[in-house]
């Protein structure tokens, strides 16, 4: 019988190595196969954090790597969580998340509600609702400044046109009242064909059999809404709500280039009043103390959220 | 003999000659702002490069960029930079950090005399501790923040009428804050040539400096101060004493009632931008500027004028400008110090005014022509005589980060009063000062 290639190989390995791969267990050459995925682990993700753990508890500041560095204890969490301008930037954060989110389920789940029901140009359609996420962020926030603009911007002169409001009477992004939802609307105008394509993954997904099983029972349109692509879409949306949750909290390009935080520090996200503080300001010890709060935060809430995922879905 | 004696000392004087080109031709990169002057210094270089046989890389960042940018450069001992034009805030900093190379043996070697500029810019530019004989930088720019307004606009006969019989006077370039108030009020949503104009365009952004740089220009001419003693860090009473408070107000009063709508984050540029589209009749922008807008065919010539920033219970301006120094990771040290040694010649520091820079020399700025030079050059003069600069501590990104926010929460943001923001400023700087063990 010809030798098989695997047999030709056997022959051509050197009799001392074959020896020593013939004495290692599959557990060994199992670890063998996942060492440098977990080395790279290691070194990019799980050291960076305990070196900033570590960093959390001093007053170094990477501007000054002469300077000695001490060990403050606490006080940098102590001063973080007493620090009523971060509170602030917590609210805006929260008040951020949850409109954007809020606003990109509903619009998302009805425009992939609208496309799922065929009709011509349906493509089309769906080419140009998706047009705005393939956007760099820096691209869409410098436009919207232009769109915002009091004196030459159309979203004003469309207010102004539906409203009869005079387009030079209100400040879009540098009214304090009205900055934190004109960040709100660019992300929703950005972000919502994303959860639209999800929603629409999740209705396709949906056997027409089981419409036409609830027709048979003579099932509403209401009820089979609500009884069937709801429940079935529902961890497509709960995915999509992830996603967002995650992507908003971590804001910045597309804030810094629409309002730069401002006016005054009404949207000033997390996330850039973290960059400022570590590589404006160069507090190095505190910043890595926001940070972890900000992990701790963030891993706490994910945890929490997928657990119900996996519920819903193994329902 | 002689044939080959010669041959040998041929041979000799080109090999030597050789190997000097070879350690002199370097190519050094001068790192600074991108802005008007940078362009007449990429000009003025060129003689250098003739004189010396280095060559000039430059490289430019927009001034909203230009902090983080240079400094992350500075913090990580980067040598993107041989020679740095940096903000005088920086010295501090440049010097305590080691990122910056002494200069006063270097001077006492080629008789560069401090003396030779003029003593504000040395103080600003040039010495940390402040005051003290240690040069870390040559004066390299003078800059103050100044005004320029529509000359065009102020002579129209009607606006004249109409200014005198709302204020009982002539429409002149204002000598009070409280004048160039009334007029950015005046001239606020009036109509001119058949367009909506407005007062003034001034500083108010939030992510670098503006609003500090704006503001600071209403603060010092009413008396705001950042110590009661100098050196001593006290700034109660000096940073939030009754004047600085009136002074605040009155920036905010500035900008509810004379600026144009949309411009809550503005700084240089869209000053410009407002001024040059004719939106407003007065802009504050940086003396660096003027030139520029001096030679503009649609703005410039006749139709604009330039003041000195208006003083209320004192003369002052902010200071702007930058002295010039050696990056102390550079490898090329020895031929960036061949470019300052040359730059501190009288000569090219009447070229480098000649060309749109500001030079620091005395030599240039007590030429008796000098003020007539310019529209503007006069201002100058009076401008750099009053000059205040922000804290150039070695913290100052943080000092400046804090003053930023709370003048922007207190002028554009609505929040709180002007009280709230200069008591809450000092608390923010109390902080940075005790890390820093100077409290």
């Amino acid at each position: 019988m010809a030798d098989t290639p695997i047999d030709r190989v056997a022959k051509a390995t050197p009799p001392t190595v074959a020896a020593k791969i013939r004495g290692l267990s599959d557990r060994t050459i199992a670890w063998l196969f996942v060492a440098p995925t977990i080395f790279l682990l290691l070194a990019v993700n799980i050291f960076p954090l305990i070196w900033t753990i570590n960093l959390s508890f001093t007053n170094f500041r990477a501007n000054r790597p002469t300077r000695d560095v001490e060990y403050v204890g606490l006080r940098n969490y102590e001063r973080i969580l007493t620090d009523g301008d971060i509170w602030l930037t917590m609210q805006a954060t929260a008040h951020f998340l949850f409109w954007t989110i809020a606003l990109q389920v509903l619009i998302g789940f009805t425009l992939a509600w609208l496309i799922n029901r065929k009709f011509k140009g349906n493509d089309l359609w769906t080419t140009l609702i998706v047009l705005p996420m393939m956007l760099s962020p820096a691209v869409v926030g410098n436009f919207w400044t232009f769109l915002y603009q009091p004196q030459i911007g159309l979203f004003n002169y469309g207010v102004s046109f539906f409203t009869g409001i005079d387009p030079a009477s209100f400040q879009m992004i540098g009214d304090v009242a009205l900055a934190p939802w004109a960040i709100v609307i660019v992300d929703t105008w950005m972000w919502t064909p994303f959860v639209m394509l999800i929603c629409l993954a999740g209705l396709r997904s949906i056997p027409d059999y089981i419409y036409e099983a609830a027709e048979i029972d003579r099932a509403s349109k209401w009820r089979q809404f609500w009884t069937i692509t709801v429940p079935m879409v529902l961890p497509f949306l709960m995915l999509a709500v992830l996603f967002r949750g995650i992507e908003n909290f971590k804001m910045f390009d597309l804030v810094v280039q629409l309002t730069g935080g401002g006016p005054g520090s009404v949207t000033e996200l997390t996330s850039i009043n973290l960059k400022r503080e570590a590589f404006e300001k160069w507090r190095t010890g505190y910043a890595s103390a926001y940070a972890i709060i900000l992990f701790v935060t963030v891993f706490g809430l994910a945890s929490i959220y997928v657990k119900a995922l996996n519920k819903v879905k193994e329902r | 003999m002689k044939t080959a004696k010669l041959l040998a000392a041929t041979a000799l004087v080109a090999v030597s000659g050789l190997s000097v080109s070879n350690a002199q031709a370097d190519e050094l990169t001068l790192c600074w702002a991108a802005w008007d002057p940078a362009n007449a210094l990429v000009e003025l270089s060129k003689e250098f490069e003739a004189e010396y046989g280095h060559t000039m890389k430059f490289e430019f960042v927009p001034w909203p960029n230009f902090a983080d940018r240079m400094l992350n450069e500075l913090n990580s001992g980067g040598k993107l930079c041989d020679l740095l034009i940096g903000d005088s805030q920086w010295i501090g900093g440049g010097a305590e950090n080691g990122h910056y190379v002494k200069l006063n043996d270097f001077f006492e070697k080629e008789g560069i005399s401090m003396d030779d500029f003029a003593p504000a810019t040395v103080y600003a530019y040039s010495t940390w501790p402040k005051g003290e004989p240690n040069y870390y930088a040559l004066p390299a720019m003078g800059d103050a923040n100044g005004w320029f307004y529509r000359k065009d606009w102020f002579e129209k006969p009607d606006i004249q009428a109409a200014f005198k019989e709302k204020h009982g006077r002539d429409l002149a370039p204002p000598k009070t804050q409280a004048e160039l108030l009334e007029i950015a009020q005046f001239f606020q949503g009036r109509e001119i040539d058949g367009q909506t104009r407005y007062g003034a365009s001034i500083f108010t952004e939030r992510g670098s400096e503006g609003i500090t740089m704006g503001a600071t220009s209403a603060l010092y001419p009413f008396g705001f101060k950042y110590e009661m003693t100098p050196g001593k860090y006290d700034m109660e009473g000096a940073v939030n004493s009754p004047e600085a408070v009136a002074g605040l107000e009155f920036y905010k009063e500035l900008y509810k009632t004379g600026t144009p709508p949309g411009y809550t984050d503005s700084y240089m540029e869209q000053s410009l931008d407002a001024f040059k589209s004719g939106q407003v009749a007065m802009a504050m922008n940086w003396f660096a500027f003027f030139p520029g807008l001096y030679a503009d065919p649609d703005v410039g010539g006749d139709k604009i004028g330039f003041f000195v920033n208006p003083g209320q219970n004192r003369e002052a301006s902010t200071l702007g400008g930058q002295g010039i120094s050696v990056v102390a990771y550079s490898d090329k040290q020895d031929a960036a110090l061949d470019y300052i040694k040359w730059f501190a010649q009288p000569s090219v520091q009447k070229k480098w005014w000649d060309l749109g820079g500001y030079s620091c020399h005395v030599s240039v700025l007590n030429d008796p022509s000098f003020p007539d030079s310019a529209p503007f050059a006069s201002d100058f003069l009076l401008a750099m005589d009053n000059v205040m600069d922000f804290w150039q501590e070695p913290a100052y990104a943080e000092l400046l980060l804090a003053m930023q926010k709370r003048l922007h929460d207190y002028v554009v943001a609505d929040q709180g009063t002007a009280q709230e923001a200069l008591d809450k400023l000092i608390e923010d700087w109390t902080e940075t000062f005790e890390d820093e063990g100077k409290l």
